[in-house]
């Protein structure tokens, strides 16, 4: 198992390793094709004529005068043991490990501005999941055991109406709702969990709902098919044939290999949810990592949308490779 | 399996039987219309007693084995008749009821031994938990005695082999394994649905060896289903072999093999190629495929595919359901054809190709 | 780990020159690779070292236990995989190594049927576009068009040529297994490798199909060879056949000799376990069981291979017979004329299926079929 662990986690390196490469080179690339100077990107504008001295001189001390591995060097070693940046005209900053580099619009380390938006969005993320982890299970399990019930098909076609509505509806119908007619949540601004944990989770509530809604459905509709499949395996009318309680061949021989597949799913769909939880943060103000990606778009604030890139990337991975153990742990099968 | 008169009797005749089918029928409906996989099936079986059921796919041998042992319950199949298991009635009985009879009372083994293990548990929790259902009994009890039966059906190096997942077994291991959990808790009637038809013919024989050895040592009644007429030949006692749903012929196993007397009995052992026959030139298949469930021919079920029913008067076959009839002590046969003609084409014209 | 290529005399059935010659022939599956630096266990020996040949017209049977290479050996033969090593000579043509360029015109001659007839036809393609795709694959044009030849077919198979724009799941096991065989006829083969054809089938089913292929075998001339598990179908169809065991052929000889004396530990223990339809010989004979599971292919056991579960090896050897059987590897050698065995010490036995040494239908089981192919 520890052997597993240890490939698996080489090989998660690997990948991250790969992801820093192809992003440096595309944000490399986006300069060069669009005959834009790299420092516009960096600093929102080029303060000296093209072909002047001084231009080359800035460009030097950004080192895009570089070979570019000797800039992706500089880039990794950044991120690895930190950097001082300098623009050549203000003070130095120190920016230490890791650092994504200086957006020098919001003038703030790239490190910083994601960390703030980090807890945000991984607050709307963990509650949304649970969420619709609990929600999508239930339904999907009991519409599952009795297909064609009453109760199966409220459930389908309540999922299947959820899956075809947008965030961009939801959420503000929500909003109409509970803060606007009813003033039930009149203030939703975000407050972080450790300074008012009542404030946050008023402000969370919607936005996980919305949220949840849209996966909850997708997940009612996986596990409804998945519990169907199981509970017609030969495995499980062995079950029944021992005698056991519906309770255990449900929970114990149904649901275990029904949720199995599920496990995947999750780990990928919430690691993909770092950095694109676009619309719902905007929708409800959330100042979260989809928002600061959006924002450093439109501004073509190169550093941040890096910085995002990354952390992303690493998120995906990361919830991957605890895919793969768990899925290792959960079914004896997978060749450890 | 004794001599059951034409008119189906309670169980409590015989005080040896100890399993009375009477009159069984299960039915699904379906969009298509009712699906009649067992329609009006009886038979008995003592202690002891290996009882094959024989048939192609479709006869309804597995659903009458299912039926047994309740597992149709809660489903949307329609059963009607009888099962008296021991003077109890197993038709009518409760979800619950069965749940008490089943892996105590009556056990059952599968054709596929691999998708009949729950793949993420090991074989020793699988079997542990059948006995602990049934009997309170702590952990390490449980285990030890798992322990014994995986011995007792003869897997190497039991103890270590507790721990180990159905994917980590040969198809002939896993088959002892799931005999082991079917036998754990000692039932009076063990039901085994194909139990070789997925595996190498070496270790079919040992899987047919154990088990007869286990019924001669628990004195179990065995219900043995297969398509295989060789393996009732080996095996069993008594015989029913099944053709639509019904039962067509019945009897004790020398005198279904040496003096059969339905047509499809007849078709079943001439179209198979037998080793210990002169090596015929071509085989004789029964013509046609077997009958759609939803809509039964008129008359005798085996009509469409029979090469004799010109040998019956007034077209009978075709609209008379025939009956189930003794023609020996023992021995019942469904057919219109008069018993002295049947025995007559048998020696005449079955015989000599068989 | 050589071994020797026993010439197994054709059968009398079949004069001439041989259609196939399979030399030696190897298929090692690499193992599996452990770590980030693929090193990799040891190989899977799915076949190692086996020679037949198959004349025209002729029925060479190829049985053994699940996992002995046998389904491997039939892909190998009809190219689906490439061999590891090793000799496949069609008509004097090597087939080994032949890039699929190269093999495409050969293969309208050898072609292949599936047990299972459920899952080789595709579910979205009717029953014509199914038997009509290998003319459109070998780019031929048949006489008279491409439907008149898939009816003709259709109707030759005994399925009604109207059902032409049928799909698979409207047709029974049995009717499925003959579009199967329609298919793999459709641009007249010389050689059908029959991968388990009738195992999936109902036994009178079972008997329908095997007639049909004894009927275009004489129609056609074709040869088969023809896998299966099943002892009393290989006896009915084959002329001769090759008995393996973990990759490797324990015993060949012609049909009437292995069933009536078999020489090989092994054939004696498959021949022993097959039940007869006859409580009264089955309560006489004597069952031979082997015991523990089958070695593992990518370890086989020295020696001889079949050692670790060889009955006569168990209970009838000296210690230093077995010594013998441990350290030194058989060859597979002609013990007596046409029977090859890979066997130390091989012995004959003629009481596996009756019980009795010798019965009056002895003579009986010698009758052959006449063959119009021959």
């Amino acid at each position: 198992m520890i052997r597993f662990i240890i490939y698996r986690l080489l090989g998660a390196i690997v990948v991250i390793w790969i992801v820093s490469v192809v992003t440096f080179l595309i944000f490399q690339a986006v300069p060069l094709l669009s005959h834009t100077n790299p420092v516009y990107f960096y600093t929102g504008k080029v303060p000296f004529k093209p072909g002047s001295p001084q231009l080359k001189a800035l460009t030097h001390r950004f080192g895009f005068d570089l070979p570019l591995y000797a800039q992706y060097w500089h880039y990794l070693s950044g991120i690895l043991f930190g950097q001082t940046i300098t623009d050549g005209v203000s003070v130095p900053i120190k920016c230490p490990a890791p650092c994504f580099g200086y957006s020098f619009r919001q003038n703030e380390l790239v490190g910083t501005l994601i960390a703030q938006a980090v807890p945000v969005s991984l607050s709307l993320i963990v509650g949304s999941a649970i969420l619709w982890l609990v929600g999508g299970v239930s339904v999907g399990t009991i519409s599952g055991l009795r297909p064609g019930s009453a109760i199966d098909r409220i459930g389908m076609t309540g999922s299947l109406a959820a899956v075809s509505l947008p965030i961009f509806f939801t959420g503000p119908v929500l909003l109409l709702i509970f803060e606007y007619t009813l003033g039930w949540l009149p203030d939703v601004s975000y407050a972080p969990i450790t300074q008012n944990p009542v404030q946050w989770l008023r402000s969370m509530i919607l936005p996980w709902v919305s949220l949840a809604f849209l996966f909850a459905a997708l997940y009612a509709r996986l596990t409804r098919s998945n519990m169907l499949e199981t509970m017609s395996e030969d495995y499980i009318r062995t079950a029944r044939a021992k005698g056991l309680d519906r309770r255990t061949v449900v929970i114990k021989h149904g649901l275990r290999a029904a949720l199995t597949p599920i496990v995947t799913i999750f780990g990928i769909d919430v690691g993909t949810l770092v950095g694109t939880t676009v619309i719902t943060e905007n929708v409800f103000n959330l100042r979260g990592l989809g928002f600061l990606t959006i924002s450093s778009i439109q501004q073509q604030d190169l550093p941040i949308i890096l910085g995002v890139t990354i952390v992303a990337a690493v998120a995906l991975v990361v919830a991957n490779f605890v895919v793969d153990i768990l899925y290792a742990v959960v079914d004896p099968r997978v060749t450890v | 399996m004794t001599i059951t008169s034409p008119v189906p009797s309670a169980a409590s005749t015989d005080p040896g039987v100890f399993l009375s089918v009477e009159d069984l029928r299960v039915h699904f409906p379906t969009d298509d219309g009712l699906v009649k996989s067992v329609d009006g099936l009886t038979f008995d079986l003592r202690r002891g007693e290996i009882l094959g059921i024989v048939g192609e796919s479709g006869s309804g041998k597995s659903v009458t084995a299912q039926a047994i042992l309740g597992l149709h319950k809660g489903s949307k199949a329609k059963i009607s008749g009888h099962i008296w298991l021991d003077g109890q009635d197993l038709v009518p009985a409760s979800e619950d009821d069965m749940r008490a009879v089943r892996g105590s009372e009556i056990a059952m083994i599968f054709q596929d031994p691999l998708s009949s293990l729950h793949p993420f548990y090991t074989i020793g929790n699988q079997i542990s938990e059948a006995y602990r259902v049934h009997n309170k009994v702590s952990g390490r009890d449980a285990r030890k005695r798992t322990i014994e039966m995986l011995e007792k059906v003869g897997i190497p190096n039991a103890a270590a082999r507790y721990s180990d997942y159905p994917h980590q077994f040969s198809g002939g291991m896993r088959q002892r394994a799931m005999i082991a959990m079917a036998l754990i808790c000692e039932p009076k009637l063990l039901i085994a649905d194909e139990p070789t038809t997925a595996l190498d013919v070496t270790v079919q024989a040992q899987i047919l060896e154990l088990i007869k050895e286990l019924r001669n040592e628990l004195n179990s009644a065995v219900i043995l289903i297969t398509h295989d007429l060789g393996v009732v030949a080996e095996t069993c006692d008594h015989v029913v072999v099944m053709y639509g749903g019904q039962a067509v012929e019945k009897g004790p196993v020398a005198d279904l093999f040496d003096v059969p007397e339905m047509p499809y009995t007849w078709g079943l052992l001439s179209s198979m190629p037998r080793m210990d026959r002169v090596r015929q030139t071509r085989l004789t298949p029964i013509p046609g495929s077997p009958p759609s469930l939803i809509q039964v021919p008129k008359g005798c079920v085996f009509n469409p595919r029979c090469r004799f029913s010109d040998r019956v008067e007034g077209n009978r076959c075709f609209t008379v359901h025939p009956d189930l009839l003794p023609t020996a002590p023992g021995h019942e046969v469904r057919c219109h054809i008069d018993p002295e003609e049947r025995r007559q084409i048998l020696l005449t014209e079955i015989r000599p190709n068989l | 780990m050589t071994t020797e290529t026993a010439a197994v005399p054709a059968s009398p059935a079949a004069p001439g020159a041989p259609l196939l010659e399979v030399t030696d022939v190897r298929k090692h599956f690499p193992g599996r690779s452990v770590g980030l630096l693929g090193r990799r266990s040891n190989p899977v020996k799915a076949v190692d070292g086996v020679s037949f040949t198959v004349h025209q017209g002729e029925t060479i049977g190829l049985v053994g236990e699940s996992g002995c290479g046998k389904s491997t050996t039939g892909r190998v033969v009809s190219k689906l995989i490439e061999p590891t090593s090793g000799s496949i000579r069609y008509e004097g043509r090597e087939l080994a190594g032949l890039r699929p360029g190269q093999m495409r015109p050969l293969r309208r001659e050898i072609q292949m049927i599936f047990q299972d007839p459920y899952s080789s036809l595709n579910p979205r393609h009717t029953i014509g576009t199914i038997v009509g795709s290998p003319f459109h694959i070998q780019r031929t044009k048949p006489e008279g068009g491409v439907k008149k030849a898939v009816q003709g077919l259709m109707e030759r198979v005994g399925l009604n040529p109207e059902h032409y724009n049928r799909y698979p799941h409207e047709f029974s096991g049995g009717q499925r297994q003959r579009i199967g065989i329609a298919r793999a006829l459709a641009l007249r083969p010389k050689l059908i490798v029959c991968d388990e054809p009738v195992s999936a089938l109902d036994v009178s089913v079972q008997a329908q199909v095997v007639n049909l292929l004894e009927d275009l075998q004489s129609e056609f001339g074709l040869a088969y060879l023809f896998i299966a598990h099943d002892l009393s179908v290989v006896r009915h169809i084959s002329d001769r056949v090759v008995v393996m065991y973990l990759g490797k052929v324990m015993e060949t000889t012609d049909r009437d000799t292995l069933y009536e004396s078999p020489m090989h530990p092994y054939t004696h223990a498959l021949l022993s376990a097959v039940p007869i339809p006859d409580p009264t010989v089955e309560s006489r004979r004597e069952r031979i069981l082997l015991t523990g599971d089958l070695p593992s292919p990518s370890n086989p056991p020295s020696g001889c291979v079949f050692h670790t579960r060889c009955p006569k090896y168990r209970t009838q050897l000296s210690e230093t017979e077995r010594e013998r059987c441990r350290s030194e590897e058989p060859v597979l050698e002609e013990k007596r004329p046409g029977q090859s065995v890979y066997c130390h010490f091989a012995e004959a036995r003629t009481d596996l299926i009756d019980g009795e040494a010798d019965l009056p239908t002895t003579s009986g089981l010698r009758e052959t079929r006449p063959r119009s192919a021959a």
